[in-house]
């Protein structure tokens, strides 16, 4: 398992190598540069302030040069510092990323809290009432849009405290560690992560649903029937385990996303998260910091993969002998 | 002697988008304890539907039983609540599947997989539940069980997987063994060794078989006695010798006949049964073997035959064409 494991980080290195030729290159591809966006204030550009910019910035150098100096910057773990604000990237995203990775889990912990039991249910009463109602919420989920489904939460809980209490609830602004103020960091990230969490949980329940209709009709749970077991053991321990494969895809596949891709949801919850930090990155042409976050999103996903495949050969021994 | 298991008059019917398809349509027989009794017939003609009726491992919908009793050690299996129905399977009746490949849960080991019903039906802790899977796999022939305990369906071949079925079949001392197809997936060599000892087993504990298959060939070394099912129904039904002996249905006898044999000349040709089984869901009121029948006449579309005595006591029949059958059989 250990060789495997250090196999599949070792192969990660090409991806990521890749992804950052990749965005290296689309960034340098967007007309202008972050000095023109620093220096157009009053339309007019002074070609003296701009070549002085792209030498403080390194960008005189060759396209070569930069991207080899931005890979061996990777290499030893220095990222550099953002072109638009100056500090380091690491201090930039290291301030976001504990909002975005706690949604992201806080998410992934309602989805799944939320769509398994759900769709296991959806599965069993299939094509009852109950079914019908399960995928009905279901597909509610998926056709919402989470930014949309954010205004009315809000919109909804500050109504009821105003009227509640006179004034209405204000969640906090600025990010604190669960572990030192509990109340106070649930109170900015239940929301969102529950409003993220309803679409995700709504993809995983039919996911679950599909998956579990599958797994029902196969041999071994006649043979699990036939051996007169309980329902509960025949659903929990011969169908469920089958039936969660494709499932643990799934949830590995939208982790990965929520990581830099709640941009809009940030946006209504008035999150200083990555996935607004990625945007004004872009609009400033800020290449480190663009850089950065991209190789941050492509790490995720190949360590989500790993741990996807780990949860694979853990579930399935056709797997783990393979 | 009360008998071990009394099917009467058993119907089973889907439905499905065509119409109702009468799958079972009013079957009886009988199975003595320790004894063998096997059902032949076609795909499709029923008898795999037939054993998962008694077990009522029908899918619902859209198979419903719908009508007969099945009286099982006394019990009428129909009237039991679904816990009890629970407990005679795999506690009295145990049941063998045709896939070994895929009768089997990937993801369970095979200890797991003996061990839970020793743990539902009989109560036992971890402990003893692997004593016992240890002894049930050396019983069924597995070499090294302790090591084949810890193993995933995957790593074993098909006999083995099918070993195994038996294996948990037995695991709770049952009167009954109901195996469907217990070796169309396997080698030939496989199969015979698998049939053999699903025989010796049989015969060593003193467990009845019903064992539905398609081969006579299964029928004439195992069995005691011989359900013939055609369409939904059962057409003959007698001990296997004298169904061998002397069959008294078209059916039949064109099923003999259509076995390659290695004691007639190898250049004599097969002689298949002509046509395809019936669409079930547009039999009328004749007999439904009569479109593939050269004995058939008028008669046969006015009506369906019963089963009666015909020949031997105990050689039932249902056909009304059995004096034109018996004649040419004479001439041959």
């Amino acid at each position: 398992m250990y060789r495997y494991i250090v196999n599949r980080l070792l192969l990660a290195v090409p991806t990521l190598v890749g992804a950052a030729a990749l965005v290296f290159l689309l960034m340098r591809l967007i007309p202008g540069d972050i000095c023109l966006v620093r220096l157009s204030g009053g339309g007019s550009v002074d070609a003296d302030a701009l070549a002085a910019c792209h030498a403080d910035l390194g960008m005189d150098r060759s396209v070569l040069l930069q991207f080899l100096s931005f890979l061996g910057g990777f290499a030893t773990f220095d990222f550099g510092t953002s072109m638009w604000s100056g500090k380091p990237v690491s201090y930039e995203i290291l301030t976001r990323l504990p909002i975005s990775l706690e949604i992201a889990v806080l998410a992934t912990v309602v989805a799944i809290a939320i769509a398994i039991p759900l769709g296991t249910l959806s599965a069993l009463r299939q094509n009852t009432w109950t079914d019908f109602v399960i995928r009905t919420v279901a597909i509610a989920g998926i056709a919402t849009p989470s930014f949309w489904l954010g205004i009315i939460a809000l919109i909804i809980v500050l109504d009821v405290t105003s009227a509640v209490s006179g004034t209405p609830w204000m969640p906090p602004i600025d990010y604190v560690p669960l572990w030192q103020d509990p109340v106070r960091n649930l109170s900015m990230a239940i929301l969102p992560a529950l409003t993220v969490g309803y679409r995700y949980s709504a993809v995983t329940m039919r996911m679950t649903r599909s998956a579990m209709l599958e797994v029902l009709r196969e041999d071994y749970i006649r043979t699990a029937r036939a051996k007169g077991l309980v329902h509960r053991l025949i659903i929990n321990r011969h169908a469920l385990k089958n039936a969660l494969l494709p499932v643990v895809t799934l949830i590995g596949i939208e982790f990965a996303f929520l990581i830099g891709g709640l941009v809009v949801t940030e946006q209504v919850f008035n999150l200083n998260g990555i996935g607004r930090l990625f945007v004004q990155a872009v609009q400033n042409q800020d290449y480190t910091l663009t850089q950065a976050l991209v190789m941050l999103v492509v790490a995720v996903f190949v360590l989500t993969n790993l741990v996807v495949d780990i949860l694979y050969a853990w579930l399935d021994p056709r797997i783990r002998y393979a | 002697m009360a008998a071990l298991l009394e099917v009467r008059e058993l119907r089973t019917e889907f439905r499905t988008g065509a119409g109702l398809v009468r799958a079972v349509d009013g079957i009886s027989y009988t199975v003595e304890p320790g004894e063998t009794v096997a059902i032949v017939g076609e795909s499709g003609s029923g008898k795999s539907v037939s054993a998962l009726s008694i077990l009522r491992l029908v899918p619902d919908p859209p198979g419903r039983i719908t009508g007969g009793t099945i009286r099982f050690a006394g019990r009428d299996l129909l009237r039991l609540s679904e816990n009890e129905m629970r407990q005679v399977r795999g506690g009295e009746i145990g049941m063998v599947f045709q896939e070994p490949m895929t009768s089997l849960n990937p993801v369970l080991t095979i200890g797991r997989q003996i061990t839970e019903t020793l743990e539902q039906h009989r109560a036992m802790d971890r402990a003893s539940a692997q004593r016992r899977a240890i002894e049930l796999l050396s019983l069924v022939g597995i070499a090294d069980p302790e090591r084949r305990l810890r193993q995933y369906p995957h790593m074993l071949s098909g006999g083995m997987r099918q070993r195994v079925m038996i294996a948990i079949a037995l695991a709770c001392e049952p009167k009954l063994i109901i195996a469907d197809e217990p070796t169309t997936a396997l080698d030939v060599t496989i199969q015979a060794q698998i049939l053999e000892l699903m025989k010796d087993l049989t015969r060593r504990l003193g467990v009845a078989l019903v064992v539905i298959t398609h081969n006579l060939g299964v029928v004439a070394r195992y069995a005691n006695r011989v359900n013939v099912m055609y369409a939904g129904r059962i057409v003959e039904s007698g001990s296997a010798a004298a169904v061998y002996r002397t069959p008294q249905h078209p059916y039949t006898m064109a099923l003999l006949r259509s076995v390659p044999r290695l004691d007639r000349p190898r250049r004599s040709r097969l002689d298949p049964i002509e046509g395809q089984p019936p669409d079930l869901t547009r039999l009328d009121r004749g007999c439904s073997f009569r479109p593939r029948c050269r004995f058939a006449d008028e008669g046969c579309a006015a009506a369906r035959p019963a089963l009666e005595t015909a020949g031997e006591r105990d050689h039932l029949a249902a056909c009304f064409r059995r004096g034109a059958l018996l004649g040419a059989e004479a001439a041959e």
